[in-house]
């Protein structure tokens, strides 16, 4: 109890120092928000954007067989299909025509996507709300787009998808085979590439490896590897831009030393009236940890709070174009929020952890003064 | 070498803590040297006022190393999605030889310096702090772990190289390999079972007795405090987790910390490291209570002790009993 | 109960800037007296008031408080000690700024573990008896000097000390607050208080309740007895 007592004492006068100094303490307060800030952003978004990836390729096939030509990814014959329906274990073996169609008015690239749904009724399509706002006005009518022989095809809007996740359909156009065919000129025995589905989990990769014996020019994606190589990605991207921001954390560290290091005539003055009147070389040391722990909190809670608006309700507008880095039309999707234990402890070890151990040694500095130097001067 | 937030957090992170071990040592060495109570000089008032920087830096470092074990482990485990085969932690610890020898460090580093830090409030109680020649004899000790942690920590994660193919959890942890982890796996369940709850009943009727004073030693139950842990490792490894993954052949300790499990395996964790830390101290607390100066305070020490001891390993007992008796899983 | 033996007291010692603030001091203080040290600025009148107060080591020599030992005892030791017996009242009185009087009197017994409102009672208490009720919530700065003078009495009082040490206590004051705090140390040693006061302020020097008078020069005593006039 007595501890307690002594813990509470101690942080009351703590806090009532800090108070009295409100103007001192505030400058490194900002910075140490801002610092926070910063990191937070990139931990939340990177975090985010891995959920969202996981979400968005959560409905995509297992596995997409290309072919490739001289290396690259080529129109795979729909012939193909029908030696991979062979294969025992497989099902659902489906041709998919889709690609990408560059918008010169907007300077936005569109995703084209065959729907089946809409076979029957060529010449009308579905857009995604990132095309819809690049459309002017509110009745979309038609919408004009270049085929590859010049000529322009006129296709009636006929519905806008709903955004659930606006990362993948924010740049959507499904369109009818038909319509698709005659835009790109792409003959009816070519499809984009083939996605299949294997019965047992586990007999993907076995499956994989007897498509590329059968059909020697095809190259089978699994979804799993799709999915390691954006968790890779994002993962990469956020280690490089916090190594960037290593610097500011850096500056921020020999700031918070320098201002524990070097304090003023009146703090140290306080302190050694503390000494003299009987607080101890550890009492100094829990009010110095009690003054860290103030700050450091007030830094996190302003830090992650700013970094969670930023992020989840002002779309990472100071960092997207670092992260996100495709397409023009995404900027303006917004991620689902999602803040969990692991991603704070994180950003603790980054920030409150280093703060900690730089203002160690100032903090012991302030603590040691000799408890007779306030009556010898 | 994979480059993301949380591994950059733990590698700044055991380069800070080295380096405070390292400045803690230099001073270390000079008060095994030149450390004399008797004497008023300004050089010994200065070695004085280290050994507060020194406490206070180990103090820092415990608390902080205790959260980077943490966030060691869930980052190995959330980067099961970058390796293939990996399903969980014990999969991607496994990508080379560096993944458990960290874990295996971090946890020692852990237990040491926080019995460090039990004989350093010990001695800051005794009036002529007598254990000062020991104590920093003992931390020039234990700064080599924490150092080799790190580097060891940094092998690891360098020599990751994303998309090798490691065996996960299931095969790791069956006792169809061999080691010593295979070797645990398929001990026998009774011997396991009896071992887990005999050096339990055992600690609980000796931390009874000591509170009771009927013993006055604190050998026994100390040693007895630490064959529990040995056997709550085994036991959970080999038994208990069964019924927490519900599934007669998942034998991995690491899964139990994922979110599908409730994250019950922090409260888990965490009983399971008080107990390892407390139960060696109150060995390191017998022969001090010869001491003239700590006479008072090792009793004292020690009762809390034991009290601290007996709830970690009830905790622990607590929930993983509970969960072997309410499971949708049993052994049949 | 406070007894010296030899003790010597040596700053910067082995660097040429060394300096012997005190040497060979025998001393013997007794309960429930008011000792004066005087001497000049520099003869290390605030060296031994450091010293009789625990609040650093000798360099060489012994002190026993209460019997005690106190000369190898480490820093965490000798402040318990130092908080449990000594009150101190400083030059300048040394209040904190931007705090009330009342919590500059409880600023000694935060370290104590004591709980806050038998703590704030103490303190009341304290004030009132040195007639302060009614500035007790007033910031340190807006405090009169004799109004000071009287909080830094009741902040060296809050943790029930056996020994009063007083440093230059009416350097700043006018005659007239100088005595009136002389009047309210000799009521206090009149409750039983021992006190010891560094000072070179004759008036105090000549106050009837001064018992005993130390006289140092140069880091030594030159005289000591009973109540004599310079």
């Amino acid at each position: 109890m007595r501890w307690i007592e002594k813990q509470r004492n101690i942080l009351d006068f703590t806090l009532g120092s800090l108070l009295r100094r409100r103007g001192k303490s505030l400058a490194l307060l900002i910075v140490y928000s801002l610092v926070i800030f910063m990191l937070a952003s990139v931990i939340f978004f990177t975090h985010a954007i891995k959920k969202e990836a996981a979400v968005v390729l959560e409905g995509a096939p297992e596995m997409i067989v290309q072919r490739l030509i001289a290396g690259r990814h080529d129109l795979i014959p729909k012939s193909y299909a029908d030696t991979i329906r062979e294969i025992k274990g497989v099902y659902a073996v489906n041709g998919r025509l889709w690609g990408y169609y560059y918008d010169p008015t907007n300077g936005a690239n569109y995703t084209l996507m065959v729907d089946s749904d809409l076979n029957d009724t060529a010449g009308s399509i579905v857009i995604g709300k990132g095309v819809a706002r690049n459309l002017p006005g509110d009745n979309y009518g038609a919408i004009p787009l270049k085929a590859s022989d010049g000529s322009y095809l006129f296709l009636k809007v006929g519905g806008i998808l709903p955004a659930e996740s606006e990362l993948v359909s924010a740049d959507l156009i499904l369109m009818s085979e038909k319509d698709f065919r005659r835009m790109f000129g792409i003959p009816d025995e070519y499809v984009t590439d083939i996605t299949l589905q294997v019965r047992n989990p586990k007999e993907y990769t076995t499956v994989a490896t007897k498509i590329s014996q059968l059909l020697p020019d095809s190259r089978p994606i699994l979804k799993e590897e799709i999915l390691r190589t954006y968790d890779a990605v994002f993962d990469w991207r956020a280690g490089i831009l916090i190594v960037i921001l290593l610097g500011s954390i850096l500056a921020f560290l020999i700031l918070a030393w320098d201002r524990s290091a070097g304090l003023s005539v009146e703090e140290k003055h306080e302190t050694g009236i503390l000494k003299a009147l009987g607080w101890e070389t550890s009492d100094i040391l829990l009010m110095k940890f009690w003054e860290g722990v103030a700050i450091s909190l007030t830094s996190f809670l302003v830090g992650i709070l700013a970094a969670y608006v930023h992020v989840f309700f002002f779309a990472s507008g100071l960092f997207e174009p670092v992260l996100k880095g495709w397409s023009v039309l995404y900027p303006e999707f917004r991620l689902t929020p999602f803040i969990d234990g692991y991603q704070v402890a994180t950003l603790f070890l980054l920030t409150v952890v280093p703060f900690t151990i730089a203002t160690i040694i100032p903090a012991w500095r302030t603590a040691t003064i000799d408890p007779d130097t306030m009556m010898r001067t | 070498m994979l480059v993301n937030p949380p591994i950059l957090a733990l590698l700044i992170f055991s380069a800070l803590a080295s380096a405070m071990l390292l400045y803690s040592c230099v001073y270390g060495i000079r008060i095994i040297k030149g450390w004399n109570i008797k004497s008023g000089s300004e050089y010994q008032l200065s070695l004085e006022r280290r050994t507060y920087l020194i406490s206070t830096i180990i103090n820092y470092v415990f608390v902080f190393q205790l959260l980077s074990f943490f966030v060691f482990i869930y980052t190995a485990d959330q980067l099961h999605t970058v390796f293939a085969g990996a399903m969980c932690a014990a999969g991607t610890l496994n990508l080379n030889e560096w993944g458990y020898r960290t874990v295996l460090l971090k946890f020692l580093t852990c237990v040491f310096s926080g019995v460090w830090l039990l004989i350093n409030y010990v001695d800051n109680r005794g009036y002529d702090y007598p254990l000062i020649k020991k104590k920093y004899g003992l931390l020039l000790l234990i700064a080599p772990f924490a150092l080799i942690e790190g580097v060891v920590q940094g092998l690891y994660f360098f020599g990751l190289e994303p998309d090798v193919i490691t065996s996960c959890c299931g095969t790791l942890f069956t006792s169809e390999n061999e080691g010593i982890t295979a070797g645990i796996v398929s001990l026998p369940r009774l011997l396991v079972q009896g071992a887990f709850f005999g050096t339990l009943a055992l600690t609980v009727l000796l931390g009874i007795a000591h509170l009771r004073r009927r013993i006055l030693r604190g050998y026994p139950f100390a040693l007895s405090s630490i064959a529990a842990s040995a056997a709550s490792a085994v036991a959970f490894m080999s038994v208990i987790c069964l019924f927490f993954y519900e599934s007669p052949l998942h034998h991995c300790p690491f899964c139990v910390l994922q979110k599908g499990y409730g994250y019950i395996g922090y409260p888990i964790y965490f009983s399971f490291l008080a107990a390892a830390v407390s139960g060696p101290a109150i060995a390191v607390l017998d022969p001090l209570n010869r001491i003239e100066s700590l006479k008072t305070v090792v009793p004292s020490v020690r009762k809390r002790l034991i009290w601290l001891t007996l709830g970690a390993h009830s905790l622990f007992a607590g929930i993983t009993i509970y969960e072997m008796i309410f499971s949708k899983f049993q052994l049949q | 109960m406070i007894e010296l033996k030899d003790v010597r007291k040596v700053y910067n010692a082995g660097k040429p800037s060394e300096f012997v603030a005190l040497d060979g001091i025998d001393l013997s203080l007794e309960a429930g007296r008011v000792t004066v040290l005087k001497g000049p600025s520099g003869s290390g009148k605030t060296t031994l008031l450091s010293l009789l107060g625990c609040m650093a080591r000798p360099t060489a020599g012994r002190i026993h408080v209460f019997g005690r030992e106190i000369t190898s005892l480490p820093e965490r030791f000798l402040t318990e000690v130092r908080r449990k017996t000594f009150g101190f009242i400083f030059q300048q009185f040394q209040l904190i700024k931007g705090m009330t009087a009342i919590e500059n009197v409880m600023i000694p017994a935060y370290p104590s573990g004591e709980r806050r409102a038998e703590l704030k009672a103490r303190a009341e208490k304290l004030l009132e008896m040195l007639n302060l009720s009614h500035r007790a919530e007033a910031n340190a700065e807006w405090l009169s000097g004799g109004e000071a003078q009287r909080v830094a009495i009741a902040r060296a009082l809050i943790n029930n000390p056996a020994v009063i040490i007083a440093d230059e206590p009416t350097a700043h004051l006018d005659t007239k607050l100088a005595r009136e705090f002389m009047e309210i140390i000799e009521n206090l040693n009149g409750g039983g208080m021992t006190v010891l006061i560094a000072s070179h302020d004759p008036l105090i020097h000549e106050s009837p309740g001064v018992d005993h008078v130390v006289t140092l020069k140069d880091g030594r005593i030159v005289s000591q007895g009973a109540f004599q006039c310079s």
